[in-house]
């Protein structure tokens, strides 16, 4: 004998929900979305107003001050190809919304992070929240954006922020709780503070750790970037998206390739950041 | 020794439970139940039971017990690395366990600071910024905190070492500057946590005697863990015995030697460590040069002046020791052009097995003024054993 249960319109409760945040803080989506724009606008501007070769020129010297003269040459060549397949303007375009992403998304994460080191019962809250955005679909983020933020780079980085900043949060929690038991210790024996404790000790010999969850949430956002082309974001993901509505394999490739080589690139490079500094 | 002494720190009644039932576990200690009982009934561990000491000023207190005796929770209720469940730490006339948060870290800069196993040294800080760190939270500074820390590492002998990282010291140049933050502190007491324990024999015997004389120059409060005999016999002015949370004997070395509390202590003393401590074993030196059998008068001569010794063991090549030959013997050989150095071997002097007790041989001090040589079964030299004044003290208690 069956039951009629009646289904439980879990769904309907969500959108109701969002419905109501759209209408009720219009104002604050609005004010987020133009500082957001006014950001990304100002980074992809400063970036695009540079030749190419000088931006190359920046970028190499970079990686040979934090890495060396491989990496340099790596990335000198990497951005020359992308220059020569014409996708430049799509890949300043990806860069700024990935540097953007991370920049919100570092800034949240880090305090959160620290709070959920040093606070047993925050951490109870913050880990199962961490589970939910990173096992979530990333492409479910992109709907609620669209009412929120509506179509374009906003949305993109709105639904990115979300997919990329769990790693920094747990890196940093991590990183923090890995600081070993004696020298916590040692700076309560000579009357630490606990802002003391944590700016002169707990925060620096983190910072690797916390270094690996950055690098891995650029990594992250490099990947939503793409996938937000669906939703209207600029960049390399978009000229995926428009090679595939054409059915043109070789454009897709040529724009995935670009997306491979910036990906390495900026990996290198924050992965150079992490080593700790030789002993003067 | 009998000049009156300030009173620094009086700890009453102190006890500490671990767990989440302290004053159950405190009222079945009341009613007389083991450690193991209250472990079975609670859950609880009692870690220090009902513990009374003072601590004088400028001395060196030792703390010793084996590991589970409570010794580390002692120091770390000191100054509130461990909450104490129950009892008085006053210092200056503040009573520790009831400072608020706020007082504790006043009186944890102004009173202690600790030297830790580990080194616990900031790896990602300099020497010298390791040094500086007790004055920089206290806000002192800069131009004050690098002279004081610099004077500091002066004390330790660590000049020129202050922008190494400790990473790139060896282990007792760590607890050189484990010391060396410590005393740039300068706070009234110094708390040590089996502070020399990580360093190998060699360098912990160093660092002990360069521990006596910071503390016979600075006169500074010191309350030192150990679970060594050896280490507390010779750097304790006075030692506190400690067994299962509990205190047993309180004495200077002379009392824990001669007149043990109990059987514990007693075994403590005798089986253990005493046999070590009164032998020739522990008392003797390495030697300072040899000569061979055969060496000339002028090779033997030169050995004495380099090592300024007016007379020298001689040796064969498997070190079995043949004799000793006098200054003025080889003097007289090297000006009759004598080639060999045999004849001059004498064999006047004392010489005894490594096992040999100490007040033996302090017998034999006072018919010659040689040092006394240590030789195994086989003759081969092990070292010497010279007239001392710690030999004398350690012979005097091995007489009772």
């Amino acid at each position: 004998m069956a039951i009629d249960i009646p289904r439980i319109p879990l769904g309907d409760w969500i959108e109701a929900g969002l419905d109501y945040l759209t209408t009720e803080y219009s104002v604050v989506t609005r004010g987020i979305s133009r500082f957001t724009q006014t950001g990304i606008n100002a980074i992809n501007d400063a970036l695009a107003w540079m030749p190419e070769w000088a931006l190359m020129a920046l970028i190499a010297l970079l990686c040979w001050r934090v890495s060396g003269i491989r990496l340099a040459i790596g990335s000198v060549l990497g951005l020359a190809l992308i220059w020569n397949m014409g996708l430049w303007f799509p890949m300043i375009e990806s860069l700024t919304l990935v540097v953007f992403a991370t920049i919100v998304a570092v800034v949240i994460a880090l305090p959160v992070g620290i709070v959920g080191a040093l606070s047993d019962r925050l951490y109870g809250v913050i880990m199962p929240v961490l589970d939910f955005m990173q096992t979530m679909p990333a492409f479910v983020y992109l709907i609620p954006a669209i009412p929120f933020f509506g179509i374009g780079s906003v949305s993109a980085i709105f639904a990115t922020v979300i997919f990329s900043m769990p790693p920094a949060i747990r890196f940093t929690t991590l990183g923090i709780r890995q600081v070993p038991k004696e020298l916590i210790e040692a700076a309560d024996a000579f009357g630490s503070t606990r802002g003391q404790k944590l700016f002169k000790v707990q925060l620096p010999l983190s910072l690797p750790t916390i270094m690996a969850g950055i690098n891995q949430t650029i990594m992250l956002a490099l990947s939503m970037v793409v996938i937000a082309a669906m939703i209207g974001a600029d960049g390399l993901g978009s000229e995926v998206w428009k090679a595939i509505q054409r059915l043109r394999p070789g454009d897709g490739f040529e724009a995935g390739i670009a997306v491979v080589i910036l990906a390495m690139l900026l990996d290198r490079l924050t992965q150079a950041f992490r080593k700790p500094k030789k002993a003067r | 020794m009998s000049e009156t002494q300030q009173t620094k720190i009086q700890v009453r009644g102190l006890s500490k439970v671990f767990g989440n039932q302290p004053k159950k576990a405190l009222e079945l200690r009341d009613k007389g139940k083991s450690r193991g009982e209250i472990l079975e009934q609670t859950g609880n561990t009692l870690g220090l039971s009902n513990v009374s000491f003072d601590v004088q000023e400028g001395e060196l207190l030792v703390i010793m017990g084996l590991s589970g005796s409570g010794k580390s929770t002692l120091i770390r209720c000191l100054n509130r690395l461990i909450e104490p469940t129950e009892g008085e730490i006053i210092i200056d006339d503040e009573n520790i366990p009831k400072l608020s948060e706020k007082e504790l870290l006043h009186c944890r800069r102004r009173h202690f600071s600790m030297v830790f196993q580990n080194f616990a040294l900031f790896p990602h800080r300099t020497v010298q910024q390791n040094a500086e760190y007790g004055l920089e939270i206290r806000g002192v500074d800069k131009q004050e905190r690098i002279r004081r820390a610099g004077d500091a590492l002066k004390q330790v002998g660590l000049e020129g070492w202050e922008g190494a990282l400790p990473n790139q010291l060896s282990g007792g140049m760590q607890q050189r500057v484990g010391l060396a933050r410590a005393l740039a502190n300068d706070s009234t007491v110094m708390l040590m946590d089996e502070a020399f324990s990580a360093l190998d024999p060699l360098i912990r015997k160093d660092m002990q005697q360069e521990l006596l004389e910071l503390q016979h120059r600075m006169k500074k409060t010191t309350i030192f863990i150990t679970h060594d005999l050896d280490e507390a016999l010779s750097i304790g002015d006075r030692i506190i015995l400690l067994k299962d949370g509990e205190i047993v004997q309180i004495g200077t070395p002379e009392d824990i030697l001669t007149n043990p509390a109990d059987d514990y202590v007693a075994r403590f003393t005798e089986g253990v460590d005493m046999s070590r401590i009164l032998t020739a074993r522990s008392a003797m030196r390495p030697v300072r040069a040899t000569a061979r059998e055969d060496d000339g008068p002028r090779t033997v001569l030169r050995k004495l002046s380099e090592n300024s010794l007016d007379s020298i063991y001689v040796t064969t090549r498997e070190r079995k020791l043949l004799g000793l030959i006098e200054a003025d013997a080889a003097d007289r050989a090297a000006k009759e052009g004598i080639q060999s150095i045999r004849e001059l071997i004498h064999n006047d002097f004392p010489r005894v097995g490594p096992d040999e007790p100490l007040h033996n041989l302090f017998a034999m001090f006072n018919e010659k003024s040689y040092p006394i040589a240590v030789v195994d079964e086989d003759q081969r030299l092990l070292g010497v054993v010279v007239k001392g004044a710690v030999l004398a003290e350690l012979a005097e208690a091995g007489e009772h």
